[in-house]
């Protein structure tokens, strides 16, 4: 087993340094550079300033030498600056000589991106289980055909209309909810209670629209997960031994129709850093969709690659550990593994 | 490289902001509580708190080194230059009193108002501003404005009060290129690296405002600077929270979340008005803004080296039709790249009129025909047939689609292809690779446009991409910088719009005005706009006491 992980774990790296690769040069193929994209058409700018910046930048270099020196400083950890923005450090804080704190760019906006993540991912298990079961037991009755409209409709619908619609009837109609942001001007002067309160009210409809359109996936991985258990032999001779409608559902099906789930929540993994663009913009959250799109549009080439490389890291992860929870799940898959 | 369908695109777009008013405007109807006494007189007083949407957010605050809208907008609060432009955008002085030409007209001598301080309670001298050359002049500042102030031959700071430049030759935008540089504290920056130096995100100016907090990501808080260079504001605090959708702010406003916004044409023509509850609440102001929209030929490429092809093609072009379509008729066509009703826009000149029979006729003569009668012009068996390349940006879009339709009631077959905004720059506008292009470009305060219209500015990277060659024109472009006699300049620039203008290397298509709407608790502004806008006196709105918002009712 040990060796196993050890050697998926090794193969991971030129892995990794492929992925980068590919991405790095797929980037270079768009046109253009940050000196195309910053203040470019500003006639107070001058063709030789952009140039010394190109050079500055090293985007003067052919494509691979530029590839290797990403490389050299990727080798030691250093994600480095970004371009656009005042040099920030692109992933972790930085302290210059009189101690003054620069904070990352992708550290600052991942805790929410990965908070809005985690509770809307919880939001849809906890409604999908249920929905899917459900779906699968009154297969093709009025039950099951209500469920798959309604989440269809879910998925269907453009979240960004919807996200409008809601801000509209719950912000300005009611003052039930706030429309935008992450905090309340002048949060800070509350209780610290009545801050996580403020910041989960602002939360509520990002969660609930992102929620909404992932209902459909899931809901119907269940119910088919479901469906294909309930026609299985073992499950005839479960209610041929004569046990509980109840006890064959939960115990014998649920269980074996939940396996499948496991490889899908290890692919959300890497989707848990990414934050959706479009709702990120409508709700003003600082995320990492926002910074990722950004990033693409001024060609800030070290803040891309920065993200890319994260993201592709954690999908090789979110592999291993599903393929690991699926051995740990599943003896048949452990003892395959094994031999 | 995206191509779209255009029509259905438009269509598209049509349907959701048609549907999206109804909605708006459907769900009106309701508490339309009494708003008289917003309408009433109060005493200016000292206070209170104005809320404002930034769409994007800074990346820092030192000018020079950001290129970013918001970044100005906000800088300009705290950073003080040498010299302004008042409310008729006329030059003055800021942090100068008065600054004297020598008569040889290369060197600049700026007087600074006496006593100027920082924030931070350190004196503000003429070393500051020599810093400030320095430093944008640098080779290692990665800025790309430079270009202005490395003409600069030399830069001295005699005494503390004054600051003096010489150029090698005259050169006139100099004292426009001095109202735009924020000066920077020396005292502060002098051991730091100006690339990344932590002052950007937490600066110390001499303007009205310092800054107070800044969320990342999420608002920006200025206070009242008390050692302010420019006497005090009434407003004391100044939060822009950064809202990237205009819907979204839109909503702010309605909910009254905020106090501020700029508008765009549906929502300042279509659901105001139908919105007596939004009316009563917030006014609407209308400045004309500081763009125009045009239509630019590659004139190195045929049939648009022909003066006759692009006269008619102006001709052709119903420009008041795409102001009232795309603009719901809040802009105004211009006919010279100025803006009308400053002093270098040339009053006498009117924009070519709408007139098709004229456009065929001229056609006609530059050898365009229908020859083989499909409905085409042509000439020489090749049909009057090019793209029209343009950037995602609705209005353009917009008007790219009416200019199409006109063209084609002529016999031109016009195509649109929309491409992203790097992609645009490298791909087509730096190769020169494009037809005709729809764009914008400034409505310069200073009128040298030396780096847009002279021959010798085509280089890749270069700003007279279209190509654009005509001797006079470059003699009166060349003298207007050497001239800093306004009177002077005048003259040479109305000549040089004359021309531009009977030369038709663009079609110009409009103007648009720029639509800030403002809660009525904020008192003092301007209506209508002055030529500079209603911001000019912005540090003599106030907030009545009885009108402010509530210090925790942001809810």
């Amino acid at each position: 087993m040990l060796k196993y992980l050890l050697n998926r774990l090794f193969w991971m790296v030129p892995l990794l340094v492929g992925i980068s690769l590919i991405s790095f040069l797929i980037m270079h193929l768009a046109p253009g550079d940050i000196t195309a994209t910053e203040a470019s058409f500003n006639p107070k700018t001058s063709e030789e300033s952009r140039q010394k910046l190109r050079e500055l930048y090293n985007l003067d270099k052919p494509v691979i030498v530029q590839y290797g020196l990403w490389l050299k400083r990727m080798s030691t950890l250093d994600f480095g600056h970004s371009f656009a923005s005042h040099q920030s450090p692109v992933f972790w804080q930085e302290t210059d000589k009189d101690g003054n704190v620069t904070k990352g760019m992708i550290q600052e906006a991942l805790p929410i991106t990965l908070l809005i993540n985690v509770l809307s991912l919880s939001l849809i298990i906890a409604i999908a289980l249920p929905l899917g079961v459900i779906s699968a037991l009154t297969q093709n009755k009025l039950p099951d055909r209500s469920i798959t409209i309604f989440v269809f409709i879910g998925f269907a619908i453009p979240s960004f209309w919807l996200a409008l619609m809601l801000m509209y009837w719950t912000g300005v109609s009611h003052n039930w909810l706030p429309i935008s942001g992450l905090h309340s001007l002048g949060a800070e002067k509350l209780s610290s209670l009545a801050q996580i309160l403020d910041t989960l009210k602002h939360l509520t409809l990002p969660i609930l629209i992102s929620g909404l359109t992932g209902l459909a996936g899931i809901s119907l991985f269940v119910r088919n997960g479901m469906l294909d258990v309930l026609h299985q032999d073992y499950i005839t001779t479960a209610r041929a031994k004569g046990l509980p409608e109840n006890t064959v559902v939960y115990k014998h099906a649920l269980r074996n129709a939940l396996l499948p789930l496991i490889t899908i929540f290890g692919l959300s993994i890497p989707g848990l850093i990414g934050g959706s663009v479009i709702a990120e913009s409508i709700f003003a959250i600082p995320g990492m969709g926002k910074l990722f799109y950004d990033a693409v549009l001024m060609r800030d080439f070290p803040v891309i690659m920065g993200i890319l490389t994260i993201g592709s890291a954690l999908t090789l992860v979110g592999n291993l550990l599903a393929d690991l929870a699926y051995a740990w799940a599943d003896p048949r898959v452990r003892k395959g593994v094994a031999q | 490289m995206q191509q779209k369908p255009k029509t259905l695109k438009f269509l598209l777009t049509a349907l959701f902001s048609t549907l999206l008013t109804t909605i708006l405007i459907g769900c009106g109807q309701q508490k339309t509580e009494d708003a008289g006494y917003l309408n009433k007189t109060y005493p200016s007083e000292a206070g209170g708190t104005l809320v404002d949407a930034l769409s994007g957010e800074p990346s820092g605050l030192i000018a020079m080194m950001a290129g970013e809208s918001s970044a100005s907008a906000i800088a300009s609060n705290i950073f003080n230059s040498l010299l302004k432009y008042d409310k008729n955008l006329e030059l003055t002085g800021e942090l100068a009193q008065s600054w004297d030409v020598s008569s040889d007209q290369k060197t600049i001598t700026f007087h600074l108002k006496p006593n100027l301080k920082w924030a931070d309670g350190q004196p503000l001298t003429s070393e500051d501003v020599l810093f400030t050359w320095k430093t944008v002049t640098d080779d290692k500042t990665r800025s790309p404005y430079g270009a202005d102030y490395k003409l600069v031959k030399s830069a001295e700071a005699p005494d503390s009060n004054t600051f003096k430049v010489t150029y090698a030759q005259p050169y006139a935008p100099a004292l426009d290129s001095w109202s735009g540089l924020h000066i920077l504290p020396k005292h502060l920056l002098k051991d730091q690296d100006i690339n990344n130096t932590p002052f950007s995100r937490n600066p110390v100016g001499s303007h009205y405002y310092q800054l107070d907090q800044w969320k990342k990501g999420e608002s920006l808080s200025l206070k009242r600077n008390p050692n302010t260079t420019q006497g005090q504001a009434k407003i004391d605090h100044l939060v822009s929270r950064i809202i990237p959708d205009r819907a979204a702010q839109f909503l702010e406003l309605m909910a009254d979340n905020i106090d501020s916004m700029s508008l765009n044409s549906i929502q300042y023509a279509r659901i105001f008005p139908s919105r007596p509850d939004l009316t009563a609440k917030i006014a609407q102001y209308k400045e004309l803004g500081n763009s125009y929209t045009y239509l630019g030929f590659n004139l190195k490429h045929r049939p648009f080296d022909d003066v006759r092809v692009r006269q008619a093609i102006n001709y052709a072009i119903d420009k008041q039709e795409i102001i009232d379509g795309v603009l719901l008729g809040l802009g105004l066509p211009v006919a010279s790249p100025y803006k009308p009703g400053t002093r270098w826009s040339n009053p006498k000149l009117q924009p070519y009129p709408y007139d098709p029979h004229k456009a065929i006729a001229l056609l006609k003569e530059a050898g365009f025909e229908d020859h083989d009668h499909d409905g085409i012009l042509d000439r020489d068996g090749q049909p009057l047939s090019f793209e029209i390349l343009t950037n995602q940006n609705k209005e353009r879009e917009m008007s790219a689609v009416l200019v199409q339709r006109r063209l084609k009631e002529i016999g031109i077959d016009v195509k649109i292809r929309v491409v992203e905004w790097a992609t645009f720059i490298s791909r087509f506008i730096k190769t020169g690779d494009f037809n005709v292009v729809l764009l914008g470009w400034g409505l310069g305060l200073e009128p040298d446009q030396f780096n847009i219209w002279h021959s010798s500015q085509q280089a890749p990277g270069q700003f007279n991409f279209i190509g654009y060659n005509n001797p006079k024109v470059d003699k009166l472009l060349e003298a207007g910088r050497l001239e800093l006699n306004p009177d002077k300049r005048m003259k040479i620039y109305h000549e040089f719009s004359e021309i531009l203008l009977e030369d038709s290397p663009v079609v110009y298509l409009f103007a648009g005005y720029g639509l800030p709407a403002i809660h009525k608790r904020v008192k003092g502004i301007d209506d209508p706009a002055p030529p500079a806008g209603i911001g000019h006196n912005s540090y003599e709105w106030y907030i009545p006491t009885p009108l402010r918002r509530n210090e925790m009712s942001a809810e």
